[in-house]
């Protein structure tokens, strides 16, 4: 089973830790980078990329504000098709409802299409604690789950692991499991991808219950989509009787004409492709075709807290294509492991907080694991405003330590820069201070900056956290009021 | 208080001021491509399946050549008889597994993306037929090429399921570098008719 994100550190301890693995950081920039070419690609290929981002920000924006209506409506199309209808609080709540169902049918397993909202909430660590043996289909989660190991990307889990590495873990695990990998196993993707193929098949021929997610859930008319490459989802959402599908309440989108924006941005924001594989599409049950039992979870676990959030709600249109990830410069180093949650890069900065809170030290450490690049929202299908979101939660993470009974080191700083910079004499004095300073570590400092201009090394005490990681400049010699006192504005001639 | 109810009532205090009024504007198109047909071709055997085109009194042999020794299954409603196929009659999953290739048609094409869009009629069966066997053999007439993807979803009926292909299965979890052939038909073979 894999591994959990319980008890991780806060990103800057994880984030040092991931940096100092080279083999990790080699695999994480040629995966980000082929991926990165293959999207600008076939994004450059559609002329009115732009206008149809807004269109499918839109679609997913309409169906937030009024999302009560519309759940009311999935549930009532998902019912005349024949389907049930749960509803769950948190993780708990969903996990229950599922094991329930598991256990209605006497299964000690199940097969499991590749879900974020179930790994979200632990589903497979509590199927086991219930006896049933949850079994990922997908590639990637394949990986992850025979190596005992975290997802580190949300469309590639695996995404921190090379060819030889997948390799190895197949040969060691897979015959703990079911079929074993076939001797003669290379590290060809061809031939591991093959080995993966005769290893799940007997699952997928023998699984009476399959668990999976949904990509989007069309209101209107009940209807589920999953979105695949491989087949796994298929295989899942149709030979086994009973189907559970666990579904995050901001998947609906109003009607079935909203598929169109993002049945078109979501392939190629995701994998680079004009089209994935394989898309799914069902609503509830269909005689004599696939499952003839159909569940549907709808889950909270924090949405709704996201959702009350004006700046942050606009993360609950994301539709998981990972592109934000693949173009991250802070991602790309640090891969997904070091932000401790299923939701890595900076959907993750701003998705966890949004549906956790910040109160805990891990969470309240990640909307500060972004240089504010702004890339994540050029690249945002649905046009979510990443760094805006970041800043709005780094507030929020300041304004939880408001109460502190012993104030943080930042927090003494500002409130003695606003004593300081409340009045003229002050001000004048403690430029002085920095002037002095500035001659000082133009003397003596043996760092210079591009340009020439001397740099403070690393300081010593609290200013340590800062300039362990970055290069502090000189202050100016001369304030400006210094400055303009001396030279009346630069009027007398001996401004420089 | 039911989860449902205590979710529905988060919501509505969540969105309480929030307008729900949002413009909406129309996903834009993509320009006219010419010809749709050969666009949709060209596509199509960029995802590395194989496009065969026919006309309509070829088509029965192109299929025959194309399955040659392979055992094959084909949905009730196909409209073409495929010598020594077994049609199929609620097969178990197990039975299918020892069949090599499937024959279906389709309901739509789509030309910019290259994809096949099977409703499950009885021209194209159930859902498993065409996904365990490990050919696809999948028929499709020109004149349901469309051009674009909401062109496709305005011919859709949600009520019913529906499959999108394009090409065969695949996966990029292994250096995000794509190879053909896991799960779903490792070989896609698309017969063009007309």
């Amino acid at each position: 089973m894999s591994g959990t994100f319980v008890g991780m550190p806060a990103f800057p301890t994880a984030a040092r830790e991931a940096l100092a693995d080279t083999q990790l950081r080699r695999n994480l920039a040629h995966a980000t980078r082929t991926i990165r070419d293959k999207r600008a690609a076939v994004v450059a290929e559609v002329e009115d990329w732009e206008e149809l981002r807004v269109a499918g920000a839109a679609v997913k924006e309409a169906a937030l504000r009024d999302l009560a209506t519309h759940l009311e409506t999935l549930e009532a199309s998902l019912v005349a098709a024949g389907a049930t209808v749960h509803w769950a609080r948190d993780a708990a709540e969903a996990c229950a409802i599922v094991a329930s169902v598991a256990h209605t049918h006497g299964v000690d397993e199940v097969v499991k299409v590749k879900s974020m909202a179930t790994a979200e909430i632990g589903l497979n660590e509590a199927l086991e604690a219930e006896g049933i043996a949850a079994w990922e289909t997908d590639l990637a989660e394949l990986i992850v789950q025979l190596g005992d190991d975290l997802p580190s990307h949300i469309l590639v889990p695996a995404i921190h692991r090379n060819r030889a590495e997948v390799r190895e873990i197949f040969r060691r695990r897979m015959g703990d499991v079911g079929r074993p990998a076939p001797d003669d196993l290379t590290d060809e993707p061809a031939m591991l991808a093959g080995a993966a193929r005769a290893h799940l098949r007997e699952k997928f021929l023998r699984a009476k219950v399959a668990v999976s997610g949904a990509n989007f859930a069309v209101a209107d008319t009940g209807t589920l989509v999953v979105v695949e490459s491989e087949g796994n989802g298929r295989m899942c959402l149709t030979l086994p009787d009973v189907l559970v599908s666990v579904v995050g309440i901001e998947k609906v989108v109003a009607t079935w004409s909203d598929l169109d924006p993002m049945l078109r941005l979501l392939p190629r924001s995701s994998t680079g492709e004009r089209m994935n594989p394989y898309t799914s599409t069902w609503s509830g049950v269909t005689p004599g075709d696939g499952p003839q039992e159909v569940h549907v979870v709808l889950l909270d676990n924090g949405r709704t807290r996201a959702l009350a959030d004006d700046v942050g709600r606009q993360a609950l249109r994301c539709i998981r294509c990972s592109a934000c990830l693949n173009v991250c410069p802070v991602y790309e180093r640090v891969g997904g492991h070091a932000y401790g949650s299923v939701y890595p890069g900076p959907i993750g900065a701003i998705l966890n907080p949004l549906l956790n809170g910040v109160a805990d030290e891990q969470t309240a450490s990640l909307p500060y694991a972004s240089s504010l690049c702004g890339a994540c929202f050029e690249v945002c299908p649905v046009r979510i405003d990443i760094p805006s979101v970041l800043v709005d939660q780094r507030a929020a993470v300041v304004d939880s330590h408001r109460g502190d009974r012993v104030p943080k080191p930042e927090a003494v700083a500002m409130k003695a820069a606003a004593w300081t910079f409340s009045s003229a004499k002050r001000l004048a004095r403690a430029e002085r201070a920095s002037g002095l300073a500035g001659r000082v570590l133009g003397r003596f400092s043996r760092t210079t900056l591009p340009g020439g201009r001397a740099a403070a090394g690393r300081l010593p005490g609290p200013a340590a956290g800062w300039t362990g990681a970055r290069d502090l400049p000189a202050p100016p010699t001369e304030s400006f009021r210094e400055w303009w006192d001396r030279t009346d504005g630069g009027r007398d001639g001996s401004a420089r | 208080m039911s989860a449902r109810d205590e979710i529905l009532g988060r919501v509505r205090s969540a969105l309480s001021g929030v307008s729900p009024a949002v413009d909406l504007p129309p996903a834009p198109r993509a320009p006219d491509r010419g010809d749709l047909v050969a666009l949709f071709v060209e596509r199509v055997e960029d995802y590395r399946a194989v496009v065969t085109r026919c006309s309509p009194d070829d088509l029965g042999s192109v299929v025959a050549e194309v399955l040659g020794s392979a055992s094959s299954v084909v949905p009730p409603g196909l409209g073409l008889d495929v010598a020594g196929s077994v049609v199929d009659d609620g097969l178990a999953a197990a039975d299918l597994d020892r069949i090599d290739a499937v024959v279906t048609r389709a309901r739509v094409g789509i030309a910019e993306t290259g994809t096949l869009v099977l409703d499950h009629a009885p021209d194209q069966g159930r859902r498993a037929i065409s996904l365990v066997p490990d050919l696809h053999v999948c028929i499709v007439d020109a004149a349901q090429v469309v051009a674009d993807v909401p062109d496709a979803i305005a011919l859709l009926d949600p009520a019913r399921p529906t499959t999108w292909i394009s090409g065969p299965s695949a996966t990029s979890d292994i250096e995000l570098d794509r190879v053909e052939g896991v799960h779903g038909p490792r070989t896609l073979h698309v017969v063009l008719v007309g």
